[in-house]
């Protein structure tokens, strides 16, 4: 059972790597801020099977640590990543800059 | 081969790949994201070294927080980039690369040649792990054993927020950091900074109150309450206070202060500086360690924030 | 026994929705449709494992952390997506 587990882990990290592939290459940035949900998700997977194969209930916590940074993360990446600020379909007026 | 070797050679191989990828990459945003893909790979690595504690630390703070930090300065720099990047000249970039060459060949050796058994103080720590009543020995490390540390760290954490802020233009110092973000109040990003904060900041004191006994403590958990709220800022339903703010001063230094006040107190009370006495130390910890949550979140908060740019009115 | 088999089943299952979501983005044509396909790993692969692993875990508290963290996956999840694809609308250009 251990061994499946971790066997399930790589197997999710193996696909991580390819789908890592694609994103990396883009070509455009929406691709790229996909990079970080992607390894997300698989890496909170890979660490809840690794946390019941090597009895390590630690790992959860870092898998719901991992869940939140990772949201952070990714509003960072879609805000900084966009030439403008991030607009909903009817935006408020623009932020001020102190120049 | 067994199933677990299997695994740390296709992490270690795909962790490398990541890392030639963003050294490779062209364009600032595609090499920050790399940095960040990265991050969370190395977060893997230390959990099958079995260092769950620098795992979340790496997780928080190495993709998380620092990812962040690189997308706010790559925005930042665009805005400037009109014209195709003047990057390092050939020359310069083959004597990067012989320096970096060097230094990783030397930790190599250094690695390679250690005595064995390497010289630590592990098994001290080990044994005087019940000496202050936490559970975790890398909390009784960094709060008990070698506490000094952890005390400057956080005075330095301060003196780089006061560098940060040095940034700022004269005629709007003591301004509010950064722009102001705006986004639509019905818009999807509001909605989850609405929905996300609260249960952030649940996990964020769980994680310092189990970091007692199991991996967490006050820098992991400081570092998801800062992250949650930068998240309501970006989303615009908050502005950053201005830096002038007493309170906001007060509780960028009661982790320190209090840390020393203990500290003192150790000295009067008890043996030496920063010595625990016996029967109250597992409840002082905690106070330092929740003073330093609040100090943490803060300075990390505002040093993504940014240096001032608005004056205050 | 059965909550062997069972766990095994739910984790393959989940595996199996990592693989389609990872061909869906490697070979679906533009941004938006991977996005789609990235999001079924988030939902169906993750909650699947997530569902598995769920017996062998000791006590409600670990039970609802596991829980809490699909439930937080999915949450993000469908938020950034939905900033992501606002993202990829306005045309951004490649970086």
């Amino acid at each position: 059972m251990a061994d499946f587990l971790i066997a399930v882990a790589g197997f999710v990290l193996a696909m991580v790597a390819l789908g890592l592939v694609r994103v990396l290459r883009g070509p455009a940035s929406a691709d790229r801020m996909m990079a970080a949900q992607l390894l997300g998700t698989g890496g909170i997977a890979a660490l809840l099977l690794l946390a019941a194969a090597t009895d390590m209930p630690a790992l959860v916590d870092v898998a719901l640590a991992l869940a939140l940074l990772d949201a952070f993360a990714s509003v960072a990446f879609v805000m900084g990543g966009s030439r403008s600020e991030v607009r909903e379909p009817d935006a408020t007026e623009p932020h001020e800059h102190g120049a | 081969m067994t199933m677990a070797m299997a695994l740390d050679s296709g992490l270690a191989v795909v962790v490398l790949a990541v890392a030639g990828w963003t050294i490779a990459a062209r364009g600032t945003f595609a090499a920050v994201v790399g940095f960040v893909s990265y991050g969370l790979l190395l977060t893997l690595v230390w959990v099958r070294l079995e260092a769950v504690d620098v795992a979340l630390t790496e997780a928080a703070i190495g993709s998380g927080l620092t990812g962040a930090l690189l997308i706010g300065a790559a925005a930042r720099l665009r805005a400037g980039e009109a014209s195709p990047v003047e990057g390092p000249g050939v020359v310069l970039r083959l004597e990067i690369a012989v320096l970096s060459a060097t230094v990783a060949v030397a930790l190599a050796i250094a690695v390679l040649l250690l005595p064995d058994p390497a010289p630590t103080l592990a098994p001290a720590a080990a044994e005087n792990a019940t000496a202050t009543g936490l559970g975790n020995p890398v909390t009784n490390v960094l709060i008990a054993f070698r506490a000094m540390d952890t005390l400057l760290e956080k005075v330095v954490l301060a003196l780089a927020l006061v560098g940060v802020w040095s940034l700022a233009p004269d005629r709007v110092w003591g301004g509010y950091p950064g722009p102001r973000h705006r986004s639509d109040p019905h818009g999807v990003l509001a909605f989850f900074a609405r929905l996300l904060p609260p249960l952030g900041i649940v996990v964020g004191i769980y994680i310092l109150w189990a970091g007692a006994d199991h991996p967490g403590g006050a820098f992991q958990g400081g570092t998801i309450l800062a992250a949650m709220w930068l998240l309501v800022m970006m989303a615009g339903l908050t502005d950053a206070p201005p830096v002038s703010r007493r309170w906001l001063r007060l509780v960028l230094i009661v982790g320190p202060v209090v840390f020393l006040v203990v500290g003192l107190g150790g000295l009067w009370l008890g043996d030496a500086f920063l010595a625990y006495p016996a029967a109250h130390a597992k409840p002082l910890i905690l106070t330092i360690e929740f003073a330093m949550t609040l100090t943490i979140a803060a300075t990390l908060g505002l040093l993504l924030a940014g240096p001032p740019e608005r004056k205050l009115s | 026994m059965v909550r062997d088999v069972f766990t095994i089943v739910m984790v393959a299952a989940g595996a199996f929705f990592f693989l389609a979501g990872t061909v869906g983005l490697l070979r679906f044509p533009d941004t938006l449709t991977r996005l789609h396909a990235l999001t079924k790993a988030d939902n169906l692969g993750l909650g699947l494992v997530v569902l598995g692993l769920l017996l062998r875990v000791q006590g409600p508290l670990g039970a609802l952390k596991l829980v809490a963290v699909w439930l937080l996956v999915q949450l993000a999840g469908a938020t950034v997506s939905q900033l992501i694809a606002g993202a990829a609308r306005r045309g951004e250009p490649s970086a």
